[in-house]
């Protein structure tokens, strides 16, 4: 029990400071970072639930392909990092008292929870004891039964989401030398050489 | 069948002129529309001999047209002596103004739309004549009214041209108001506006009253009254007569046919078709009487000293319909109604050769820039005489039989309203005379006034354009001697039969012929004074008129500008209401309804969106900004009040 | 449910949440000069909202919130990869990805 709090303690504070530092990081990488790190303690959290699926497929999604993404990108722009902080100070004040009030909100409606005593019979897919079944057959069983055209959108989702990027992204250059293998092949003698009858001293004209 | 024919062929000569008149030509428009009126002129003779001679009055039905509970009006063609009368006239000098008209208008450019306008216009004022209740007279009325401002207006691109057509139209509108309210009362009284109906019912009527105002009024003295507005508007009556001499700017045949013959007798024959009501109602007639006579009066006052020769004509018939007027109003109808047909004939005349001079002296039209032409167009100049004679009563021409008759009416009828008029239509006899005969010797005799150019050019009008006047000299010359027996004459009672409504006991007609001798002569007596004035003015002693102008400047000039009336009206009438209509424009229509609303609305909406505008700043962190706001206020909202 | 310091509840788990998500609207609107960190920050956000399916989904011993959560997965990652491949045809575009630059649709 108390490992289990203290775990949770841990994870969060280091969550939360490490969002801080994403946002305040005068360098982008050093943001992407910071990303990763909350990433991974996310991922301690979802341990802590009895979540382990959701909790490798974070790490492997979230950190190995989009944190990974945002770098490449980060590094591909040419960004001057000297001029970034101008102007934050400005807004700071505005923005930290919208944040507060959403903050004090949020924390005085969670804060308070009460489970309605219906909520139990409520349950869209109940979870099946976790000795019997671990979390992440439980998961595959529902979801290519149950909610399979919801996975199915989400396959969709992710095809567009691809094919957007290269539409977005994919750019010809002209003037750019490749190799055109099947020409090379299918080169023949007639198209390249030339048999010309040079005279002494004259040359080809 | 030929009753239907003499109505509606003008129409259709209208309506093949007017709309297929460029497939016709210009010959072909003359030719339908001449036919047209031709056949319906034909077809009047028969009528005539039918109806008024032989006594058989009928309403033909055309079709229904109104019936709201009580309230019935039909197309029908009614043909009594009177409308007889009018169809007859109407027609015959219609027909030779046509005829006329292809003369004269040889040169224009829309010759079928011309042609068109006049037979549309012969169809409306026969539409007026025959009809069988208010309604229907009433749309005569108003299609008349129509076509002479189409007309007036014809050559559309003069901006004078088109002033005179809006002035005549208000000015006969201020008239139909009056008539408009009249029929109202009829209806109100009546229960009904058909002829028929309202005369059987008005002896019953005769001392009906309305309440108005919280006054119990005499209603047959109203609604005559009333009627009585319509008819001086039309018939350009004093006070409602502005329009008349501004609508010389039409045509010369638009002038002989509607401001001579027809349109403007329409009043005089609204006052003889009610004259069942008008009899019913003595008040009414002595201020149809006392402005009929002062109208003649002032018309010819003016008419004495105009210099542009249509609107000398112009305002004598304004005179001579003052005559016509006052003749109803002793009660003598039939004597109004003889000398309105004389008067056609012979007006028709005076104007068409006014026109045939015109055309020769290569459309100069002031007189004073005339003269020394008679042997040049001896025809012309001839049938001028004619129509002169005529106008002046000279004895044994049309004019005489007729206007002699209603100034021994007006002495007759014994009424002090009556005594008024005969004072005033002597004094305008003499000056009818000497202004005619003015015209005449300024216009043909003297020296030759207009440049060298013009004289050598001054050439007889073609045949086309003679024949009719000849047609029309012979109206002037015996219209009066075969009409007088039947119209005013011993025949009188069988010839007119109930058309004309009247008194027992009252026979103004009979006391005419029983007036006094010096009555009968002293017509005679001025008109010939006055042509011996006028030839000694401008023949013997042409240096009189200028010096006696010169010593009477006040009075000249208020005669020569109409008595002032038309800067009365201005002052009075036409700046307040552009004064009034402007700051209705202005403030009202302006800026109070297009302010509040289509202008100001969108004008409004162009700002808002403006300034909506403004909140796409292009910055993502605004929008975002936007929404966690919009967020923050959503959570605020339902921690506060709850889910709801 | 109950919770107290020691024993962690439901309710810890979501201010966890909410502190995340608030640090991530914080992020969106006081970021001036690098679009990058808005992505972020927006990533941030969606793990807070993941974290809450979650707990939920926990502490209800329904399986329902988990399978959303990998939904949401799905989505976030697919969005930041447009969004990125917008960021940088902008940069091809633009040679600079400050926020104040990016203004060309405004009305």
């Amino acid at each position: 029990m108390i490992i289990a709090s203290l775990a949770f303690y841990l994870f969060s504070f280091i969550a939360i400071t490490s969002a801080l530092n994403v946002i305040f990081q005068r360098n982008p990488v050093h943001s992407v970072l910071w990303l990763i790190l909350t990433f991974f303690n996310a991922a301690g959290l979802f341990l802590l639930l009895g979540a382990e699926f959701l909790a490798m497929i974070l790490v492997v999604v979230y950190v190995g392909a989009v944190a990974v993404l945002f770098l490449f990108v980060v590094m591909m722009l040419d960004i001057n990092v000297a001029m970034i902080r101008e102007g934050f100070m400005k807004y700071l004040p505005v923005g930290a008292f919208i944040g507060i009030i959403l903050l004090v909100e949020l924390a005085l409606v969670f804060g308070g929870w009460a489970m309605a005593p219906e909520a139990q019979a409520l349950r869209l897919a109940p979870t099946p004891d976790l000795t019997q079944i671990p979390n992440t057959e439980a998961l595959g069983r529902i979801m290519y039964t149950q909610y399979v055209y919801v996975f199915q959108a989400a396959g969709l989702v992710l095809l567009v989401a691809m094919i957007g990027s290269i539409v977005l992204t994919m750019r010809r250059r002209i003037g750019v030398r490749k190799q055109d293998i099947s020409a090379q092949v299918n080169r023949r003698t007639e198209e390249t050489v030339e048999v010309v009858k040079a005279e002494v001293g004259k040359g080809i004209a | 069948m030929t009753h239907y024919l003499a109505v509606f062929m003008p129409l259709l000569g209208a309506f093949i002129a007017g709309f297929f008149g460029r497939q016709i030509g210009d010959r072909g428009a003359h030719i339908f529309t001449c036919l047209g009126v031709g056949i319906a002129a034909i077809c009047s003779i028969p009528i005539f001999m039918e109806v008024a001679l032989g006594g058989k009055d009928q309403v033909l039905p055309v079709a229904t047209w109104l019936t709201s509970g009580t309230f019935e009006a039909n197309w029908a063609l009614r043909f009594d002596t009177l409308s007889a009368v009018m169809v007859m006239t109407v027609t015959c000098v219609s027909t030779l103004i046509h005829i006329y008209a292809v003369g004269y208008m040889h040169h224009d450019d829309s010759q079928p739309r011309f042609m068109a306008y006049l037979s549309l216009f012969t169809f409306a004022m026969l539409m007026l004549v025959t009809a069988d209740n208010l309604v229907q007279l009433f749309f005569g009325w108003e299609g008349v009214g129509v076509v002479s401002y189409l007309l007036i207006g014809f050559w559309f691109k003069k901006p004078s041209a088109n002033a005179a057509a809006i002035k005549a139209f208000v000015v006969n509108r201020v008239g139909d108001f009056g008539f408009l309210l009249g029929i109202f009362g009829i209806f109100v009284v009546f229960d009904a506006v058909t002829f028929d109906v309202i005369f059987q019912a008005a002896p019953v009527k005769a001392d009906a009253t309305v309440h108005f105002f919280s006054r119990d009024w005499h209603a047959m003295t109203i609604i005559c009254l009333l009627l009585f507005v319509g008819a001086m508007g039309k018939s350009a009556q004093l006070f409602l007569h502005t329009w008349l001499p501004d609508a010389m700017e039409g045509p010369t045949p638009v002038s002989a046919l509607i401001h001579a013959a027809t349109m403007v007798t329409a009043g005089v024959f609204l006052v003889a078709r009610m004259s069942p009501l008008f009899e019913l109602a003595p008040d009414a007639l002595t201020v149809v009487t006392l402005i009929g006579a002062s109208t003649a009066f002032f018309a010819a006052t003016v008419g004495c000293v105009q210099n542009d020769i249509k609107r000398i004509i112009a305002y004598s018939t304004c005179s001579q319909l003052g005559y016509m007027f006052f003749a109803c109003g002793v009660g003598a109808y039939q004597a109004g109604i003889f000398h309105l047909m004389t008067h056609a004939w012979f007006k028709a005349l005076l104007f068409l050769s006014a026109g045939s001079v015109i055309h020769a002296m290569s459309d100069e039209q002031d007189i004073r820039r005339m003269g020394g032409i008679w042997k040049k167009i001896p025809f012309t100049y001839t049938v001028m005489w004619i129509g002169s004679l005529a106008l002046a009563g000279i004895p044994f021409f049309a004019g005489y039989y007729s206007k002699d008759m209603i100034l021994e009416a007006a002495y007759g009828a014994g009424t002090p309203a009556g005594r008024v008029a005969f004072i005033l239509g002597i004094a305008a006899a003499f000056m009818t005379a000497f202004y005619s005969w003015r015209l005449l010797f300024l216009t043909f005799h003297g020296k030759p006034r207009a440049d060298h150019h013009t004289m050598e050019h001054i050439h007889e009008s073609p045949l086309i354009m003679t024949i009719p006047l000849a047609g029309l000299a012979l109206g002037a010359l015996f219209a009066g001697y075969l009409g007088h027996e039947v119209f005013v004459g011993e025949g009188r009672a069988e010839f007119w039969r109930e058309a004309i409504g009247s008194t027992p006991g009252k026979d103004v007609i009979e006391a005419a012929h029983h007036v006094p001798g010096w009555v009968v002569a002293l017509p005679l007596v001025v008109s010939f004074s006055g042509i011996f004035l006028a030839y000694f003015l401008y023949i013997r002693r042409t240096d009189l008129p200028s010096k006696i102008a010169g010593a009477f400047p006040g009075v000249y000039q208020f005669l020569l500008n109409k008595w002032y009336f038309d800067e009365l009206y201005d002052f009075i009438f036409v700046k307040n209401v552009f004064r009034f209509g402007k700051w209705f424009w202005k403030g009202g229509d302006t800026y109070i309804i297009d302010g509040f609303g289509p202008d100001g609305l969108s004008a409004l909406v162009t700002r808002a969106a403006k300034r909506l505008g403004a909140l796409q700043s292009g910055y993502l962190y605004h929008y975002a900004f936007a929404m966690i706001v919009g967020i923050a206020v959503f959570v605020t909202w339902f921690v506060a009040v709850g889910a709801g | 449910m109950e919770s107290g310091l020691l024993h962690v509840g439901l309710g810890h788990y979501l201010t966890v949440s909410a502190m995340l998500f608030t640090l991530g609207i914080f992020g969106i609107f006081l970021n001036r000069k690098n679009l990058i960190v808005i992505l972020m920050s927006i990533e941030l956000m969606l793990l807070s909202v993941n974290i809450n399916l979650v707990a939920f989904s926990s502490f209800l011993n329904d399986l329902a919130g988990q399978i959303f959560t990998m939904l949401v997965l799905t989505v976030a990652a697919a969005e930041a990869a447009i969004g990125l491949a917008i960021v940088v045809v902008f940069y091809r575009n633009r040679r600079s990805i400050e926020v104040e630059d990016i203004n060309q649709m405004k009305g």
